[in-house]
């Protein structure tokens, strides 16, 4: 019953797309939301029902095998590759996040791109990306998470570019794809070195092989952890593959939420979770991991400071905790990072999604220089924009507080983060504070600085999803996870020897210093009186507007070179050695058609010529 | 009355051909060349008629009876053309008509 349950998972969603894009726009605005809403009500209704089975059963995990895909032949046997799903603790978290936060957004989506032309094929893509996601989470080996992983970048491609009329987004599409592929090239080496130092890829036999013929700081597992490290920071949009995120920004909103907040770049996180058994073997490279998150986690954090866009500043804070969720894998907190994953997936999508609503109700306005004094107008959207700011900034008793502060208790003592990396996590906390408080007051305190006249959606079911998921974001927190049977092999001997009594109290205190910082910093954002507040054009604030300048950087330092030796090779010199063939062709082509003259003695002549060589060929 | 030795009869058949031969591809007159044509028909009948008499079989005279009919068709078909030749390009010039080239 319940393998069946889990082999359908991902076709509900899949069989809606499939209708969706064969259809396409003979469907109506209502078959085409009950289609794919109603596929991903029945996904996040039997992902729930699995997590309720799995729970209640003792082993805790549950394969299935729908075919056998193809074998290799490895170092230590025939590895067989099969279409199998693996449900365990982790991925029974994933799938509840991708598909329980995919239908509210779904159901938020049918609402918000009601208008849209190509409504069809927007959910359409939506779906295909729930599907890449659930194979990606459910697979039991590496190739088929590969498949999901491929499949997840060409869905935030393809949504990315949904508009694709206007250049921009199109551009955005493609720089999401191309950077998140440097990555995926990183990965898929990563998997060529595995499988020939384990000749193994099916995720629990590669966890065991590990274990028994590595040891800890082996050379391979170094290679492999890294290369895997690769792939995953170019997903979750870590340093230095971070710039896509923000300007992924450019696809409709409840992408936004979909894929850059709630799934796609959490992909990356799950799957350094899922391979801790490879990571916990390379120390430096959990070390790595940890740095690449806390540096991610401020520059994100600065720059998210001084945007303008609504979007970007969400973005921005996505990075950001994405960094946090890297510093507590780093740092070995696999469950904290885990933890922090699933209630940022909730407060993310409840913030993107209004942020959606006030768009909307903006008719498409994201500079928030030109909202303000939206808590009058907007209550509802404002106070679920309060919820997910107070989830965002970790004030005690939401989410985000018991997630966040799991991780910051884990750094001090771990062996592979310490001091340090703490001190980046509470200044982290501060930035996210003050830079949530700034958005708050641009964009709903201080004096309304448009002239048009609201649009108010006042559909029931966009309020309904918006309100489950404040709901989500307030007592996700109390939702405890066990995790354990996953992560039990977490070695690391923990001296909690020197750790000081001031540790949480710091960082329970950190987000109200920000407040209160922010409270008197920002204070003309909040009550201002002229209708105008100009964005600061400082060299510093533009530098971080820009992402700390890394577009820049990769311009000039990998575009530029990159365009120059393409422009040097514009005849592409492989393809000229292949034209020698068409060369060679096209000689005896004008020759024998030259000959073709029409003539009659001409070709008599040629005829007689021809008995003479052909009868001195047979006499001699 | 004496024998004529078969090389003699082949070698005339040769000249014979040889001639209709030059004059086929170096005439432009579509009118010669057709004579030139005659002209290799007769030299290959010559050729059949001089291999039956010196093997004594009856079949050499019976190809030349097939070749004589071959080529009275030939004719025939062969002024036809060239009658609608001349009524369309006023000339009987064989180089006029390539317009099938390449």
């Amino acid at each position: 019953m319940s393998t069946t349950l889990l082999a359908a998972l991902p076709f509900y969603p899949l069989v809606s797309f499939l209708l969706l894009i064969i259809l396409g726009k003979r469907l109506s605005w209502q078959q085409a939301s009950w289609l794919s809403v109603g596929a991903m009500a029945l996904s996040a209704l039997s992902s729930g029902v699995l997590v309720y089975q799995l729970s209640q059963s003792d082993v805790h995990v549950l394969t299935v095998q729908l075919w056998s895909w193809f074998s290799l032949k490895g170092s230590t046997g025939i590895a067989d590759v099969n279409f199998a799903f693996y449900l365990d603790a982790l991925s029974s978290v994933m799938i509840c996040v991708v598909t329980g936060i995919g239908f509210l957004i779904h159901l938020f989506a049918a609402i918000y791109m009601k208008n849209d032309e190509n409504f069809s094929r927007f959910m359409a893509y939506m779906n295909l990306f729930i599907v890449a996601m659930l194979i990606l989470v459910l697979a039991d080996n590496l190739v088929l998470l590969y498949l999901g992983w491929e499949g997840v970048g060409l869905c935030s491609f393809l949504l990315i570019g949904f508009w694709y009329q206007e250049k921009d987004n199109v551009l955005a599409a493609r720089k999401a794809f191309i950077v998140t592929r440097i990555g995926d090239t990183a990965m898929a080496i990563g998997l060529f070195m595995l499988f020939k130092s384990l000749g193994q890829l099916n995720i629990v036999d590669v966890t065991q092989a590990a274990q028994v013929s590595w040891q800890v700081g082996n050379n391979d597992a170094y290679w492999i952890a890294l290369l895997l490290l690769g792939g995953a920071v170019g997903k979750s949009a870590q340093l230095p593959l971070q710039t896509w995120l923000p300007d992924a920004m450019a696809g409709p909103t409840p992408v936004s939420a979909l894929i850059h907040a709630a799934t796609m770049v959490t992909a990356g996180v799950y799957l350094i979770a899922r391979m801790h058994g490879v990571f916990l073997l390379a120390p430096e490279v959990m070390q790595y991991v940890a740095w690449i998150g806390a540096s991610t986690l401020l520059l994100a954090g600065a720059a998210a400071l001084v945007q303008t866009d609504i979007k970007r500043v969400l973005a921005y804070s996505t990075m950001s905790q994405i960094g946090y969720m890297m510093l507590a894998l780093g740092a070995g907190a696999w469950s904290a990072g885990v933890f922090h994953l699933m209630t940022h997936a909730f407060f993310k999508a409840l913030l993107f999604l209004t942020a959606g609503s006030v768009i909307l109700a903006l008719h498409h306005q994201q500079n928030l220089f030109k909202m303000g004094g939206l808590l009058k107008k907007l209550p509802v959207e404002s106070t679920l924009f309060i919820i997910g700011l107070i989830c965002l900034m970790a004030l005690p008793g939401t989410s985000g507080f018991f997630s966040k502060e799991a991780i910051i208790a884990e750094l001090w003592s771990s062996p592979t983060a310490g001091a340090g990396l703490w001190w980046c996590a509470i200044v982290g906390a501060l930035l996210t504070s003050i830079y949530s408080c700034r958005l708050f007051f641009l964009a709903f305190l201080g004096k309304q600085r448009f002239d048009t006249q609201l649009h108010i959606e006042k559909s029931k079911l966009l309020r309904m999803s918006l309100l489950i998921l404040a709901a989500l974001s307030l007592l996700g927190g109390l939702i405890s996870l066990d995790l354990q049977a996953v992560f039990t092999d977490m070695s690391a001997p923990v001296n909690k020897v020197n750790e000081p009594y001031w540790l949480h109290t710091v960082a329970i205190i950190t987000p109200f210093i920000g407040i209160t910082f922010s409270w008197f910093y920002f204070a003309r954002y909040r009550i201002t009186s002229n209708a105008e507040i100009k964005a600061s054009q400082s060299m510093l604030s533009q530098f971080l507007r820009s992402g700390l300048g890394f577009d820049a950087l990769y311009q000039w330092l990998l575009i530029k070179p990159y365009c120059f030796i393409a422009r040097l090779n514009r005849r592409d010199i492989v393809d000229q050695m292949i034209m020698l063939n068409a060369w060679y062709v096209r000689l005896w082509h004008d020759t024998l058609s030259t000959s073709q003259n029409g003539s009659l003695r001409w070709y008599a002549a040629a005829f007689g010529l021809a008995i003479v060589c052909l009868v001195g060929v047979v006499t001699l | 009355m004496t024998e004529i030795p078969l090389e003699h009869v082949l070698f005339l058949s040769c000249i014979l051909f040889s001639i209709g031969f030059v004059g086929v591809i170096s005439r432009k007159n579509t009118l010669f060349m057709l004579m030139s044509l005659e002209v290799m028909l007769n030299a290959v009948g010559v050729a059949f008629i001089g291999a039956g008499s010196a093997w004594r079989q009856a079949d050499g005279q019976v190809m030349f009876i097939l070749i004589l009919t071959l080529a009275a068709a030939e004719v025939a078909v062969g002024l036809a053309l060239f009658i609608r030749m001349q009524r369309r390009y006023r000339s009987l010039d064989i180089d006029e008509l390539n317009e099938m080239r390449g």
